[in-house]
């Protein structure tokens, strides 16, 4: 009733849901949808670029050409974000189990976190302006702990709002509280 | 609360199976059997009434059906074959369930957040007429709109007195209490005189006779008047489930406390208070930032209201709630003023704010010269300095802590006395701290957290085993690992963390998750299964390239325990199995309400 047994682990079920299937205990990972990547990209791009620009034109308007040169950091640090968004949209990933979510995330700081669904209090889908833009949501995974922090980012909508039916109706059937 | 008897209880219910109407669940049938004979008799009375109200009047939500939880009908209950509503399914197959279980089934007994159909009976006594209507009553967290449904037995023999008192009973707090807060203007002044002496002498001065008097003659009684306000207006109740206060005179604020949330109850008497024999109840609810509080009571009072609140909150009945009284308690630990200022001096935050106080104010001077600057960073100094010391003294001496059927019983304070109590079953985690000095004296500080609750020191000083020994009454079924039965991490740690690597350990026993950190003040954490919330497993760079990892818990107070550096291979390992007992740790777990 409250958590599932392990017989519900089984390969029996992982048909059911396409994604949801731990076989042989190895998850079925999930990678996020590329809007993810570009949406961050631009972001970088328009921020730093701005700031090349403001870094290059000031002082090379007022002190001299050579001065522009402070416009160079701003865009090393593009060119070096440019590769690392790419590396840590790569590293994200979730997988539904039968009976917990993992999300796994970080390149030079991994973190990979285990929620059990009957610990689950709440379950967050949320949209920014920009993300709408770019026809991503996210899920936030709330538990009676603060600590937890289990947040998916860049989801598609539909994706998003089927983990989210998913994720409670699991949590019903798996309630556990505090 | 008008104190209705446990055989009542059973009336209520039984009301209805006398008089032979058609029964909606299988609650009448059951309680039937221990029908007191004179529960008969008066339940005739209410017969016509109860006819036309039926099936409404057994149809009571949960709250209601407690009441059937009393000692005589508990045997009952045990028996019957119950038919369970989905929102009690929680706690399913645990013996301890106290209510609903016998609850009618297909009515009305879903206590989960859906909305519940409710029987409100009101009963005068005297004429026996039975007005029965219904209210539709969210049982979620805190606001609950159920009017007072007592029993129809039970209003009539509680009634017994003058007059029929069938409305939940409303009480107002201690009659000292608009006092409490006289001084407030009298310390304004007073600190704007001590802040502008000079002003406040030329003011002084230029206020004559008349205006003095003008003055006092509009603040005093406007003064008493808010006061006696607050406290006219402030009132609080119990029912069977929950605890009510309504308070406020122009900002109306109604609290309903759900009494299965109550964390904790703590009685503390201020000193001030003390003296005028009062005390103030202060309840940890589960999902509340602040504290609700009832200041003041009358201390024995504020006593019985808190052994009545538990002992509903554990699922006694109204009626045994209020006769159990407060739960006989066996003390389990007293620790000694000798001691406790031996382990103060042997601590080194007593040293070290005392350092602080002594040395940084004299090289501030030398350095600035300023006197302003001088007190403003000596004075907190100082404060924090005696607070670690003498503060420290004064607040933990005379610890007792003492174990009752309701939870286990702290109460210590020199000046300020407070009595709290940890209701078993609601500890997230417990960490065991070994200073350095203390350890060849082989005492141990013991601290928990209990969600909701402020509360964080359960036992100041004591030796190791005595204090083991209360940790596995706090934590059934634990035993706390010794420091050689934990295993260290591997010798390639000490590139990630010099020197300290040595002080982490860890320990998973078929109950706990046990960490040990910190080389000179060790702490040992321990986290039942069954409480930790999310398991994670984080990697540093520097961490990766030695191939060790972190793995940590979280609880639900905020809480995150971590097992640091553990071999790569090992946390993975770990994250999963964690992750598997935490997940099945809630079986064994206890109810919620625990005593019944």
């Amino acid at each position: 009733m409250e958590t599932g047994s392990p017989r519900d682990a089984g390969p029996g079920q992982a048909g059911t849901q396409g994604t949801a299937a731990a076989v042989e205990g190895e998850p079925v990972w999930i990678a996020l949808p590329p809007g993810l990547l570009k949406m961050r990209r631009l972001l970088l791009v328009v921020w730093l670029g701005l700031i090349a620009l403001a870094a290059g034109l000031v002082p090379g308007l007022l002190a001299g050409p050579a001065w522009a040169a402070f416009a160079l950091p701003p865009l090393a640090l593009m060119a070096w974000g440019w590769v690392m968004v790419d590396r840590n949209w790569r590293s994200w990933r979730y997988a539904e189990r039968a009976d917990d979510l993992l999300i796994s995330r970080g390149v030079l700081w991994r973190e990979e976190t285990v929620v059990p669904y009957g610990r689950m209090q709440l379950v967050e889908v949320t949209s920014g302006p920009v993300e709408r833009h770019f026809g991503l949501a996210s899920v936030q995974l709330h538990t009676a702990a603060a600590a937890t922090d289990a947040t998916i980012p860049g989801l598609d909508p539909a994706e998003a709002e089927r983990l989210r039916d998913r994720l409670t109706e699991l949590g019903e059937a798996r309630s556990a509280g505090l | 609360m008008t104190t209705p008897e446990p055989a009542d209880a059973t009336e209520a219910t039984g009301t209805s199976a006398e008089t032979g109407t058609t029964e909606p669940a299988g609650a009448a049938a059951e309680t039937e059997t221990t029908e007191p004979a004179g529960a008969a008799a008066e339940a005739e009375t209410t017969e016509p009434a109860g006819t036309t109200a039926e099936p409404m009047t057994t149809a009571a939500a949960a709250g209601v059906t407690k009441t059937t939880g009393t000692t005589d009908t508990r045997t009952t209950e045990t028996t019957g074959p119950t038919t369970e509503p989905a929102g009690t399914a929680e706690h399913a197959g645990t013996p301890a369930e106290p209510a609903g279980t016998a609850g009618p089934a297909g009515t009305a007994a879903e206590t989960g957040t859906t909305t519940v159909e409710t029987g409100t009976t009101t009963v005068e006594t005297g004429t026996t007429t039975v007005e029965t209507g219904t209210t539709a009553a969210e049982t979620g967290t805190t606001a609950v709109e159920t009017r007072s449904t007592e029993p129809a037995g039970t209003a009539a023999r509680a009634g017994e007195g003058s007059e029929a008192v069938v409305e939940v009973v409303e009480r107002r707090l201690h009659p000292v209490t608009p006092l409490r807060r006289a001084w407030a203007p009298v310390a304004v002044l007073f600190g704007w005189a001590v802040h502008d002496p000079d002003g406040a002498q030329r003011h002084l001065s230029r206020l004559t006779t008349t205006t003095l008097l003008i003055g006092l003659a509009v603040i005093v009684p406007a003064a008493a008047l808010y006061g006696f306000c607050s406290w006219w207006f402030t009132h609080f109740a119990v029912t069977e489930s929950e605890l009510r206060i309504r308070t406020g005179l122009v900002f109306r604020r109604t609290a309903h406390i759900r009494l299965e949330r109550i964390q904790a109850i703590d009685v503390t008497q201020p000193l001030l208070a003390r003296v005028a024999g009062v005390a103030k109840l202060k309840l940890d609810v589960i999902g509340t930032d602040k504290k609700d509080e009832l200041a003041f009571l009358g201390a024995d009072e504020a006593r019985a209201l808190r052994a009545e609140l538990l002992a509903r909150a554990a699922g006694f009945a109204p009626g045994t709630a209020h006769e159990v009284g407060e739960a006989p308690s066996r003390q389990l630990l007293r620790v000694p003023p000798g001691v406790l200022a031996v382990s103060l001096v042997l601590s080194g935050a007593t040293w070290g704010s005392l350092a602080a106080a002594l040395v940084v104010p004299p090289l501030l001077w030398l350095a600035t010269q300023s006197v302003w600057t001088l007190l403003a960073v000596a004075l907190p100094l100082l404060g924090a300095a005696g607070a670690s010391s003498v503060g420290r003294f004064v607040a933990e001496y005379d610890w007792t802590v003492a174990e009752s059927p309701d939870g286990l019983r702290i109460d210590h304070g020199l000046l300020d006395r407070a009595h709290e109590t940890v209701p078993p079953g609601r500890v997230q985690s417990v960490r065991i701290v070994e200073p350095l000095l203390w350890r060849r004296r082989g005492w141990v500080r013991v601290e928990l957290d209990v969600s909701g609750s402020a509360n964080s020191l359960l036992i100041p000083v004591a030796p190791r085993e005595l204090a083991e020994a209360v940790v596995a009454r706090v934590l059934p079924g634990v035993t706390v690992p010794q420091h050689a039965a934990l295993s260290p991490s591997p010798r390639r740690a000490r590139w990630c963390v010099p020197l300290w690597w040595r002080g982490y350990g860890l320990a998973v026993t078929d109950t706990v998750f046990v960490a040990r950190s910190g080389l000179l003040c060790r702490t040992l954490s321990l986290v039942p299964h069954a409480k930790v919330q999310s398991v994670r497993m984080t990697q540093g760079p520097w961490e990766r390239a030695r191939g060790v990892a972190d793995v940590s818990v979280d609880t639900g107070a905020d809480q995150t325990v971590r097992a640091r550096l553990r071999d790569a291979a090992e946390a993975r390992d770990l994250l999963a199995a964690q992750a598997e007992r935490s997940r099945t740790g809630r079986r064994d777990a206890r109810p919620d309400r625990w005593m019944a």
